[in-house]
């Protein structure tokens, strides 16, 4: 079985401003929901209390909304999770509640209202300080995981590859967090694992491509800038393809058996692949190609550097 | 050229048997058991003894077993079902625990991995799994250490006071004021006096002077920063101990008790599902402290009225009445070593017995020999906030550190104070910061469902690569059959704790290292178009896709790294995978397949096609 019978190199780089712009737009579009709407965080960055009850019929909403009202707790959010006998009742922390048995007091409360009796599944209690601590260790993991890739790319190849490979990809994380704010999706931690792994992964696809115009420069000697990084892409585009579609199986094979807390986990790499490709394709090789990438780069002749500081 | 030196192959084949051994233990599952540790912390366990007694009440009771093991949290027995299990139980607990009020020994139903004995004794356990996957309950607790630092101010004054007085050194008080201690002076000289009784007697203290007016000399104290250090690291060492003592009281199997940071404490009890006992057990920071009352006449209507007498604090006793009591604490928990309920010899109410260490119970001793007639409180201090539980009238002297504590107790509030004193009181108060709690049905479909999704992606991935890349492909799968091997082995190995993310992470990594034989192929397969010959194509297409595989997953590294360092909980669970993972992926997507590619074309001198799915080549359609 083959896929891919390309008899000349596809003209990627003539396109690149169109595509450029779509990227612009798309990632100006998700700043301002980001901006706007901002993320659903969960229980873990924001502190509080959640509480996962399963009933063995459907559960009505209302009757424990109210009892939970009664009980002092106004602002409980009471919601179905995955089928409608699972219910997620979410409190945010708050000074005069004593915390540390809230999940008791809304389980007792629980079992006051009348008909089937729920079991409790889980019970996340997280501290402000702790959610507040867990968005700043998030926020350095990126940062240290930016800073390496960009170290290793400028000595594996040249700045101009750190600087677009890392410009494209935090265009994927961005774009990742854009459909988070959007949708309203839930933010939680195998979430920002997931947006952290896709940084690592859409550097890799990048990393891909950027090697093959490495040897590319170095073989062939009378190619044009644009049309080295056209002969990379597309004679490394059935891998980047097939690669790609294994990892979005697996990816998918977690979206329909994973259950509901390995859903969003799965949805964001699935935007995070889907983008990944793109930009290494389309956003990563002409912001190589504009900052000015050369055969010369490679092919470093030991005597010309003391002319070039003259 | 396509051949691997014999001693790589069997390298190679060396550490794929590694990887089938480390991994077989995770198909055995787990047996029934019984648990047997101390129940005290006084009491040492000797594992050899206590594996003979438990042998010998199991064959006396007919009981058949399949092996006793200990380590250093206890012995272990296991059973053929859970039957046989409760039974020996029973027994066992009989045997150890004669006197139910007052069990020595915490006799717990556990459960044992079922791997064969030669398994274990190379190390060779299953995957440890998180709370997640089996249920349990999770805490993360803060030790309050400012409120450490003031208990230790607090005796540090006390301990100044007698100094002064062993040594006749004049002065106008001691006050702890905010985080120093304050000594006040009427001269010169008798500050230079106290200043060099406190350097001869302690190196703990940072001295220096201070003059608010001619006849107020001060000298302030302050802790220095390594005695700071000492006490925050004595703090959280002492608390993490006693929770091992408290948990053990629930009879836990396997309990996490872990220092997280500087000042926090993780404990997990898996399979715990009485959550509110857990708590209360775990959350009951409860110290004991004893001090005296002050029972100048009126003092207690002034201090209701809102005026407290300096240095004393107003309490209320068990009962409702109210009560001074100094601030000055002559004795705490640290100094007991062992409490009992039991009932008081002359009423007949319920009462706990202490014992005193050798330095408490001298200080027990020189205080009621000078306190005769005046009363004493016994505190309980629970998150900061005191009671008194008794503050008997001192008769006589009382020595050799038996202490009983009486009063408006019921029996079983004196078991609860006994076991809360005898399982070692805190250091410094502690809070529940973080809490999670997972059922056991939820875990095991966690495990269900992740277990699901890595069979199934696994599968699409294996039937795929054998369509596209035909025998090659077939190579591929088995590549990355043997890095899901080599990568459980390795977290069996590691016995690192395996969560939800921890298999979507497997399941990810698995997705990801597919790319490296992808890159192989395909490299292959291009150099078959530009026309090499077979065996050269093969040479080349594992050369040239090595160096893009390094660059593009020691990128994957880094990230996977970062979040190693700043992940905790779920995302660590995530990190730790995910960088195992990359690095077995390389080895099995480089070497693995290598070796098999090598196998089979290696040995023909003319391969004539390789069996890689359709080569197309530009010229020839």
């Amino acid at each position: 079985m083959e896929f891919f019978r390309i008899k000349k190199d596809i003209p990627f780089m003539r396109h690149a401003l169109v595509f450029n712009i779509i990227s612009l737009i798309t990632f100006v579009l998700a700043v301002f929901f980001l901006a706007t709407r901002g993320l659903h965080l969960s229980v873990e960055f924001t502190g509080g209390t959640l509480i996962e009850v399963s009933y063995t019929e459907a559960a009505q909403l209302d009757p424990i909304r109210q009892a939970l009202g009664n009980e002092g707790y106004p602002d409980a959010q009471v919601q179905n999770f995955g089928s409608a006998r699972d219910v997620l009742i979410r409190m945010p922390n708050r000074e005069d509640l004593d915390t540390n048995r809230v999940s008791e007091r809304v389980m007792s409360t629980l079992a006051s209202i009348d008909g089937p009796k729920g079991e409790l599944r889980r019970v996340e209690f997280v501290g402000p300080q702790v959610g507040k601590e867990l968005a700043t260790d998030g926020a350095m993991a990126l940062l240290l995981v930016i800073i390496g890739i960009m170290l290793y790319l400028a000595a594996r190849f040249e700045w101009r590859f750190a600087v677009s490979a890392i410009i494209a990809n935090l265009h994927d994380v961005i774009i990742i967090l854009g459909f988070f704010a959007f949708f309203q999706w839930e933010f939680s931690l195998p979430v920002l694992a997931a947006v952290l792994a896709v940084l690592g992964y859409s550097v890799n696809e990048s990393v891909v491509v950027f090697d093959r115009v490495r040897e590319t420069f170095k073989k062939k000697r009378s190619m044009s800038t644009p049309d080295v990084l056209n002969h990379a892409i597309t004679s490394t585009i059935s891998r980047t393809v097939i690669t790609h579609g294994s990892t979005q199986m697996m990816v998918l094979a977690m979206l329909i058996f994973g259950g509901e807390t390995l859903y969003y986990f799965a949805l964001a790499l699935t935007i995070g692949i889907l983008f990944g490709i793109y930009s290494s394709v389309l956003v990563a090789s002409p912001l190589v190609m504009w900052l000015g990438v050369s055969r010369e780069q490679f092919i470093k002749p030991k005597k010309e550097k003391e002319e070039a500081v003259v | 050229m396509n051949r691997y030196p014999l001693w790589k192959n069997i390298l190679i084949g060396l550490v794929l048997l590694w990887g089938l051994i480390y991994t077989l233990p995770n198909f055995y599952g787990e047996v029934p058991a019984v648990q047997v540790s101390s129940g005290k912390a006084t009491l040492k366990l000797d594992p050899a003894t206590v594996t003979d007694r438990v042998a010998e009440v199991l064959r006396s009771a007919g009981i058949e077993h399949n092996g006793i093991f200990s380590d250093i949290s206890g012995v272990r027995a296991r059973f053929a079902s859970t039957d046989v299990q409760i039974r020996a139980k029973d027994a066992i607990e009989r045997a150890f625990n004669p006197d139910p009020q007052d069990p020595s020994y915490v006799v717990a139903l556990n459960l044992l991995s079922a791997s064969p004995a030669w398994l274990t004794s190379i190390h060779a356990l299953p995957m440890y799994l998180g709370l997640d996957l089996r249920g349990g309950v999770h805490f993360l607790l803060q030790v309050d250490m400012p409120g450490a630092l003031t208990k230790r101010l607090d005796s540090t004054t006390g301990d100044l006071r007698t100094l002064m007085r062993d040594k006749n050194v004049r002065h106008a008080g001691i006050t702890r004021e905010g985080n120093t201690i304050h000594i006040r002076f009427r001269d010169s000289a008798q500050r230079d006096a106290g200043r060099s009784a406190i350097q001869g007697s302690t190196t703990d203290l940072q001295l220096s002077d201070r003059d608010d007016g001619s006849d107020d000399l001060k000298l302030v104290a302050t802790l220095t920063p390594q005695a700071q250090q000492t006490m925050r690291d004595f703090a959280i060492k002492q608390n993490i101990t006693t929770l091992h003592n408290r948990i053990n009281e629930l009879g836990v199997a396997e309990p996490v008790i872990q220092q997280q940071g500087a000042e926090r404490i993780v404990v997990q009890l898996p399979g715990v599902q009485d959550v509110a006992k857990a708590k209360d057990i775990l959350g009951r920071t409860a110290t004991l402290e004893v001090r005296m009352v002050d029972d100048t006449p009126g003092a207690v209507e002034d201090a209701i009225a809102g005026k407290v007498p300096f240095g004393t604090e107003l309490y209320t006793e068990r009962g409702g009445l109210p009560l001074l009591v100094k601030k000055q604490v002559v004795l705490t928990g640290d100094r007991l070593t062992d409490a009992q309920p039991g009932f008081d010899g002359q009423t007949n109410e319920a009462a706990v017995h202490l014992t005193l260490d050798a330095a408490g119970a001298r200080i027990f001793r020189d205080v009621t020999r000078e306190s005769i007639g005046k009363r004493m409180a016994i505190l309980l201090i629970e998150k900061g906030k005191g009671e008194v539980v008794t503050a008997p009238v001192i008769r006589s002297e009382i020595g050799g550190g038996r202490v009983q504590i009486s009063g408006r107790m019921t029996t079983a509030e004196a078991n609860d104070v006994a076991l809360l004193l005898r399982a070692g009181s805190l250091a410094a108060p502690m809070e529940i910061i973080e809490e999670r709690t997972v059922g056991p049905s939820l875990g095991a479909e966690n495990i269900a469902k992740g277990f699901n999704s890595t069979l199934w992606g696994f599968l699409a991935i294996a039937v795929f690569m054998c369509a596209y890349y035909a025998l090659f492909g077939v190579v591929s799968t088995i590549a990355l059959a043997s890095n899901l091997l080599l990568l459980v082995a390795l977290l069996s190995l590691l016995q690192a704790t395996l969560t939800l993310p921890g298999i979507a992470a497997m399941a990810l990594t698995l997705g990801m290292a597919i790319d490296a034989n992808v890159l192989i192929n395909e490299r292959i397969r291009e150099e078959l178009r530009n026309g090499s010959s077979p065996q050269a194509a093969i040479a080349a297409g594992y050369d040239r896709a090595f160096d893009t595989i390094l660059d593009s997953n020691i990128t994957t590294l880094i990230a996977g790294i970062a979040l190693l360092v700043f992940g905790s909980g779920a995302v660590r669970g995530f990190a730790v995978v995910h960088c195992l993972g990359i690095l077995t992926s390389m080895f099995s997507a480089v070497l693995v397949s290598r070796m098999m590619i090598n196998l089979i074309y290696g040995r023909q001198r003319k391969v004539e096609k390789l069996a890689i799915g359709q080569v197309w080549k530009p010229g020839n359609n």
